[in-house]
């Protein structure tokens, strides 16, 4: 038996090796043999209707596989919750960048002129391009009322609250799409015969949406379908719905040529076509006592979802439930509705909502406590949640979770006192403007309420003949290191080395439903379930008498393959069973709305320079409460590429609209952070062991995207004494700001 | 379209290919010579991930015309890989964490061998911008800085040890 721990070590990333050489294999690595090439025909209007469609000449159309939604067998629909979303368009157009028709051909130089070559003319309808817009129903574009969803958290009284307040603190909030930006765009390969059937290959977090889907589209039975996810150069969400279309796409090509074909995105229709981060308003009024007590919280939240429904809804689900924040609220009222815009539809995207209404609650949070006189952390302090106390939808903290700790640890990290006294000493007399700002915040782990008893996931851990010990999922990796903690998970609970044990290929032929991989849920849930399977994988042997106590790994494989020699098979499976004491009521929305929480206190220094208005991040202390941390090297990373891409939300990514489209759609005017932009993100970690998740561990992959945003604005606050309640923040928003507000007079005083 | 013949030494082996006149240095590299570790992330020359060395110089394979090419010395991850002077970085990479997704780590450690190349000590302030042509978006960078550093030591070691 392996004496070492392997969990909660460092081991090296299981497909590490390969990536650090250029030898792991992305779809655009792949090629079958007769592989043609695919590409799309796409809506040039928000909205209206398709008159006429023409094939110019000069292209050689005869060679050309041509599909449009009558080619489609089955559905045409994406099929995910609503169903709103077609494969193709079929008359309607809904949004710009939307799919009408798909091309093929063995040249790939040749589609670009071929797509350009497809002449459609259209009705054009009025379309709506703000939530504004779409709330007031002047143009309906979406059901009845322009509404994918709403939900009502409503604990105590509020309307009562207003009378016994104190304070009564209003305040809006904006945060804008995002990009998600993996450096792989999306892409796909489909091969489909009569024998096999169609096998997709892709860049994907969801194998088994991706196969929902496509049984959908083709009305192929299930074992003729088949999913793998090739090596995903980043996803963040946005390979979580999206692969669905595009793997329709290349299917419907592959079925109507009978060769495999291949769609990869360029950048350029990446960032056009594919799904962003919810654009976000949200509404504040607080009633509070004068020695900052909160009493109560009138939220109203929503956000834009785009054309269709896709994901909106439990998108917003997420943003409700974390509305109200890590904070104890006697009475509280969140009334959250997503809207319809004719705009490519929002789609997933780490945080998933949670940072948008966080964005808020944390901005508002600062600015109550600039209305009181009362400092930041200790409003805070005084009414972050404790054990035995209920949030917003009435889930008892169960776990020994001590905010109070938490907040002063991460205080006294970044120095935060004596900079913050430094700050408001010297910036009177400098151009360059230092700030100081903190968030406390929480990220549910898992699918929201009843979700993981919906999903009902299964995971396994065999032997093969050979002597190979794999964990078999349908969780993917995409660089999050899920391959790695379940693979040290699996060796942990078997006693055995870490290096012996492997992946199965993620595959929906080879592996079980282990559930999408997405909402912080690969660690704790996944994980648990790995430990469930490789512990009965264990008990099996042990109980053949094959293998006995205190055995080596080697003692393991051996006992493994006359074990195999004897029954065939060892495998052994494990099916999801909720933590007991769970209750969700899905129409009230009250009750255990995740199985847990990762808490955090995240402290963000900037510079406001007075002469361009930049900003720049200094130094930013990140400190979390994830239960057990099952490889710090890759916990540790997480946090910090979290940081970073919620730096960038706040103070870089702006995606520029026109009538829906994305007019900024490229990596040279859509600016992500750089290795120049990036502050020492310094990553610190409180343990306290979840009785329900693999070794005691939590999700930990979306808490970071949460409170950068509003740590920054809030430093940035501090800096300037202005308050800036908008995400981005670009230097062109500051400048107007404060010129708006400055005076002559204090102008000449900076100069002197 | 009409097709070239092009010259040029890849990893320090000589190789002729038959190329469109307008086709990319990366079109060449990974579809014409099957070295697929060199990755397009853009096309247009932000984000690195296609980077290789052309003559000793960091360049983005994406925005080279592959006759421009004719007679440079290309190394591309490949040759970075099977040359053991630099398994320290990929090593580092490895250890450090430098890697997640991966897609832009071949051009990362490209970007790195050029870095050392010319400066085998680099502070944090020059790998930040030995590095600024390269994007990540997983990382936060901060893994891969430590990687940069950890690489630098290792090959000081082995030079020292070399003497």
């Amino acid at each position: 038996m392996s004496k070492e721990s392997i969990v909660g070590t460092s081991v090296l990333r299981k497909e590490g090796a390969a990536k650090v050489c250029g030898k792991a294999r992305y779809i655009d690595d792949l090629s079958l043999p007769g592989m043609i090439y695919g590409a799309t025909v796409r809506s040039a209007i928000p909205r209206g209707r398709i008159s006429s469609i023409a094939f110019s000449d000069g292209i050689p159309w005869h060679e050309f596989i041509i599909v449009t939604a009558k080619d489609i067998p089955g559905k045409n629909r994406i099929a995910l919750i609503y169903d709103d979303q077609p494969c193709l368009v079929e008359e309607a157009v809904n949004h710009p960048e939307e799919p009408i028709l798909l091309l093929a051909h063995p040249d790939r130089h040749l589609l670009p002129k071929a797509v350009a070559a497809v002449k459609i003319e259209y009705e054009e309808l009025s379309s709506v391009h703000s939530i504004e817009a779409s709330e007031n129903q002047q143009t309906i574009i979406w059901g009845k009322d322009n509404i994918f969803k709403t939900y009502i958290i409503d604990k105590g009284d509020v309307d009562a609250a207003w009378a016994a307040a104190d304070f009564i603190i209003e305040g809006d909030y904006f945060t804008e799409a995002q990009e998600q930006l993996y450096i792989e765009n999306n892409g796909v390969i489909a091969s489909y015969n009569l024998e096999e059937g169609l096998t997709v290959w892709g860049s994907m977090q969801c194998p088994y949406y991706v196969h929902k889907a496509l049984l959908g589209i083709t009305t192929l039975s299930e074992d003729k379908v088949r999913v793998i996810q090739a090596e995903t150069g980043g996803a963040f969400g946005g390979k979580e719905e999206y692969p669905s279309i595009l793997a329709a796409h290349a299917s419907l090509l592959s079925m109507k040529s009978g060769r495999p074909v291949k769609i990869v995105y360029d950048r350029l229709e990446d960032l056009a076509a594919t799904t962003k981060r919810h654009p976000s308003r949200t509404r504040h009024r607080t009633a509070v006592t004068k020695e900052g007590k909160l009493l109560a919280a009138d939220i109203e939240f929503t956000t834009d979802g785009g054309a269709y429904a896709t994901l909106s809804s439990t998108v917003l689900s997420r943003g409700t439930i974390h509305a109200g924040g890590p904070y104890l609220w006697p009475s509280i009222r969140v009334r959250a509705k997503s809207v319809a815009t004719n705009t490519p539809p929002y789609g997933a995207f780490r945080g998933f909502g949670a940072p948008q209404s966080l964005f808020a609650l944390e901005r508002h949070m600062d600015r109550i406590a600039k209305t009181l006189g009362i400092a930041p952390e200790e409003l805070r302090r005084r009414n972050l949640l404790k054990q035995g106390q209920l949030t917003s939808t009435g889930q008892e903290i169960r776990d020994p979770i001590d905010l109070d700790h938490l907040l002063n640890r991460a205080l006294e990290l970044s120095n935060y006192h004596e900079k913050k006294a430094r700050f408001e000493r010297e910036n009177p007399t400098s151009l360059r403007k230092k700030g100081i700002g903190l968030t406390s915040f929480l990220h549910g782990s898992g699918f929201t309420g009843s979700g993981e008893r919906y999903l009902n996931s299964l995971v396994g851990v065999d032997v093969t003949a050979e002597g190979k010990v794999r964990v078999l999922v349908s969780s993917t990796e995409f660089g999050q290191g899920t391959n790695t903690i379940l693979c040290q998970i699996a060796a942990e609970s078997l006693g055995i080395d870490y290096d012996v044990v492997e992946m199965a290929p993620p595959d929906t032929r080879i592996v079980p439903n282990s559930g999408p991989t997405v909402a912080s849920r690969t660690a704790m849930i996944v994980g648990k379930l790995v430990h469930s399977a490789a512990t009965g994988l264990k008990q099996t042997l042990l109980a053949s008498r094959l293998l006995s106590e205190n055995y080596t790994t080697q003692d393991f494989i051996e006992a493994a393959k006359q074990y195999i020699a004897a029954n065939g098979t060892l495998q052994s499976l494990s099916r999801y069973e909720a933590p007991p004491n769970i209750y969700w009521d899905d129409e009230k929305y009250r009750g255990e709305a995740y199985p847990a929480f990762a808490w955090a206190v995240y402290v963000a220094e900037v510079t406001v320079d007075l002469t361009d208005y930049s900003v720049r991040v200094d130094d930013f202390v990140a400190l979390q409460e994830v239960g057990r941390v099952l490889n710090p090297t890759l916990a540790t990373g997480q946090i910090e590429g979290g940081v970073a891409q919620a730096i960038g939300y706040a103070l870089y990514e702006k995606v520029v609209w026109d009538r829906g489209s994305m007019k900024n759609n490229q990596m040279t005017n859509y600016i992500m952070p750089t290795s120049q932009d990036i502050p020492p993100i310094r990553v610190f970690f409180e343990e306290i062991p979840y009785a329900y998740g693999a070794y005691g561990a939590k999700g930990i992959g979306e808490l970071p995207m949460d409170g950068p945003a509003p740590a920054i604005l809030n430093a940035i606050a501090h800096a300037t004494g202005e308050d800036f309640n908008h995400i981005p923040l670009l230097p062109e928003d500051i400048c107007e700001q404060l010129t708006a507000i400055k005076t002559l007079q204090e102008e000449e005083v900076l100069t002197q | 379209m009409s097709k070239q013949l092009l010259t040029l030494r890849v990893n320090g082996t000589s190789r002729s290919v038959k190329v469109h006149s307008m086709a990319r240095l990366l079109d060449v590299l990974r579809n014409d010579l099957q070295l697929t570790g060199t990755k397009e992330g853009c096309g247009e020359g932000e984000c690195g991930s296609c980077s290789v060395l052309f003559n000793g110089v960091l360049v983005n394979s994406c925005l080279v015309p592959a006759m421009q090419s004719a007679d440079a010395e290309i190394i591309t991850i490949e040759g970075v890989s099977k040359c053991t002077r630099h398994a320290s970085i990929q090593q580092a990479f490895l250890e450090c964490g430098g890697a997640q997704c991966g897609i832009c780590t071949p051009g990362m450690v490209i970007a790195t061998v050029h870095l050392l190349e010319k400066n085998p000590n680099p502070s944090r302030q020059q790998i930040e911008e030995g590095l600024n042509g390269n994007l990540c978006r997983c990382t936060g960078y901060m893994r891969i800085f430590e990687a940069v550093e950890k690489a630098a030591a290792a090959e000081q070691i082995e030079a020292g040890a070399a003497r």
